[in-house]
């Protein structure tokens, strides 16, 4: 890091140590949180870059009312914070956060809410979600779509052609696991998995992996390949929990991490050649045009239905065919960035001819996390 | 062999009185005590969401609110059977809460959205009682 440009402005412990069994290690998080918070004259509003371990970032900002563009969970164990406040010092040089928040809290003792994201009945999610029967993403991620189409008129027509253009997609990528065409009726007569969505509403389940190398861009015409740029990059969470998320038409994280990444890059959305938005399913597509500002809200259904995503459309989107018709195999943002690489240097299936600038939008958990990376194959 | 159970919630010091409150018929939510803010706010936690003040209080909420969204459910999950809509209400004084919706028929025609509901809470265990909700009046 630049030495002496980086400054601790706030530290506190827990209000108690010892034995603590009227807090949960989330409310051991938070305590000591408040404390440092009061310490340094902040509140929680001042806060846009979260670090924790042991505890999910989702879980520590969404709990303390925090809206992060930068959220780092690195755990390596103990050491853990001291990697947090070197991270934290780079995010901050680099601008991607101004005041960051780094928390510890375990209930080590006492034993009380532990278990991490997702798990334990008595974890924010194990108390109140899990009793209600969610069965995984398909019951999960899908909620908040009936209070779109509710709010803006989306049919299920609309959203069954987000996975009809995403074949079209597929049916020029030797390698995606889905090729064969298929039409509205098909989506709409695949079996329900949880109404509204259909089974082809729903990603795949596959396997599969994918790696990045980076470095200096100075360095990068000494290697083999074309390089690609990364000229912009967004992060935020919101909620570890579906129910929670602020309003079911539009995603917080979406919003925050697209801005920033846009702000950063210095670009407006006509500059754009080419899309990725993370689809685990078919309204994802629609709520990321709409969030990243593509299209006005309520809009991007019809721009999808239009023929505009599809090939040979204004706005390439997800030209891989997606996680409904390429591959997903649970965490598919790395496919994502694969295919904004591929279509950077020129080399896709389905290749966009004269691209330059590609926006690659990632989605954590269900609408719990984003993040944006923008790449370009020419040197800012 | 018994038939698995629902997943039961395992309250935690700052959501005990929530459960307390279900348990007893009455859905207790929270309120920020600091003039200005006076946000309710759910799940329970000792501080407000909105400006961070530890200033805060419980009170019993009316336990009414509309259905906000939800899903039919077709696969299999502990303790459910058949198609169960996994539903989200806005209760009146604003927050959401995850629940399931009782005596209506789990259907999109019978589960038409912004229809008014009302907490009709079901013993889960001899100490937690789940915050359940049915359409105010019967439903249609």
């Amino acid at each position: 890091m630049k030495p002496g440009s980086i400054a601790i402005v706030g530290a506190a412990e827990t209000t108690e140590l010892g034995l603590i069994p009227g807090l949960s290690q989330l409310g051991l998080h938070a305590d000591a949180a408040l404390n440092a918070m009061k310490d340094a004259g902040l509140s929680p509003k001042d806060i846009d870059g979260v670090a924790c371990a042991g505890q999910s970032p989702m879980e520590v900002a969404w709990y303390l009312g925090i809206t992060p563009t930068w959220a780092d969970g690195t755990m390596v164990g103990g050491c853990s914070f001291m990697l947090h406040v070197r991270h934290a010092a780079a995010a901050i040089n680099e601008g991607l956060c101004n005041t960051v928040l780094i928390t510890h809290g375990e209930s080590g003792k006492s034993g009380i809410g532990r278990g991490g994201f997702g798990g334990g009945a008595s974890t924010v999610n194990g108390q109140f979600e899990s009793p209600y029967g969610i069965a995984g993403p398909p019951s999960m991620f899908t909620i908040p779509v009936l209070r779109y189409m509710k709010d803006f008129g989306l049919t299920h027509e609309e959203l069954a052609m987000v996975a009809v253009v995403q074949r079209e997609w597929a049916g020029k990528n030797p390698r995606a696991t889905m090729k064969d065409p298929i039409t509205v009726e098909d989506v709409l007569s695949s079996r329900m998995i949880a109404y509204p969505f259909h089974l082809l509403e729903c990603c795949l389940v596959t396997d599969g992996g994918g790696a990045l190398i980076l470095t200096k861009a100075e360095r990068a015409k000494d290697f083999p390949n074309k390089p690609v740029y990364v000229v912009g990059t967004g992060e935020s969470v919101e909620t570890p929990m579906i129910s929670q998320m602020e309003d079911f038409t539009t995603s917080k994280a979406f919003r925050v991490s697209g801005k920033k990444a846009f702000e950063e890059a210095g670009i407006t959305h006509k500059d754009v050649d080419h899309l990725m938005i993370y689809d685990a399913f078919a309204h994802l597509p629609i709520y990321g045009l709409e969030d990243l500002g593509f299209c006005e809200r309520g809009e991007a259904g019809k721009f999808i239905a239009a023929g505009n995503t599809r090939p040979g459309g204004k706005l390439p989107l997800n030209t891989n065919g997606g996680g409904l018709s390429y591959m997903h195999s649970g965490m598919y943002g790395m496919y994502a960035l694969q295919e904004s690489v591929r279509q950077m240097r020129g080399i896709a299936p389905a290749q966009v001819p004269g691209a330059k600038l590609s926006v690659c939008h990632g989605v954590g958990g269900m609408f719990a996390a984003s993040g944006t990376i923008i790449m370009s194959n020419e040197q800012p | 062999m018994a038939a698995p159970r629902k997943p039961i919630p395992q309250p935690t010091p700052e959501t005990q009185e929530f459960w307390d409150g279900v348990k007893a018929g009455e859905l207790r939510l929270q309120r920020c005590q600091e003039a200005g803010c006076a946000q309710a706010y759910f799940p329970p936690r000792p501080f407000c969401p909105s400006c961070g003040s530890r200033n805060v209080a419980t009170f019993k909420a009316s336990g009414r609110g509309t259905l906000h969204s939800y899903v039919i459910n077709q696969r299999p999950a502990p303790g459910f059977t058949g198609p169960y809509a996994i539903a989200v209400v806005k209760l009146d004084e604003g927050p959401k809460m995850m629940t399931n919706i009782s005596g209506v028929e789990q259907t999109p025609e019978a589960l038409v959205l912004d229809m008014p509901v009302e907490m009709a809470p079901e013993e889960a265990s001899e100490t937690i009682s789940l915050p359940i909700f049915r359409p105010v009046g019967g439903g249609a």
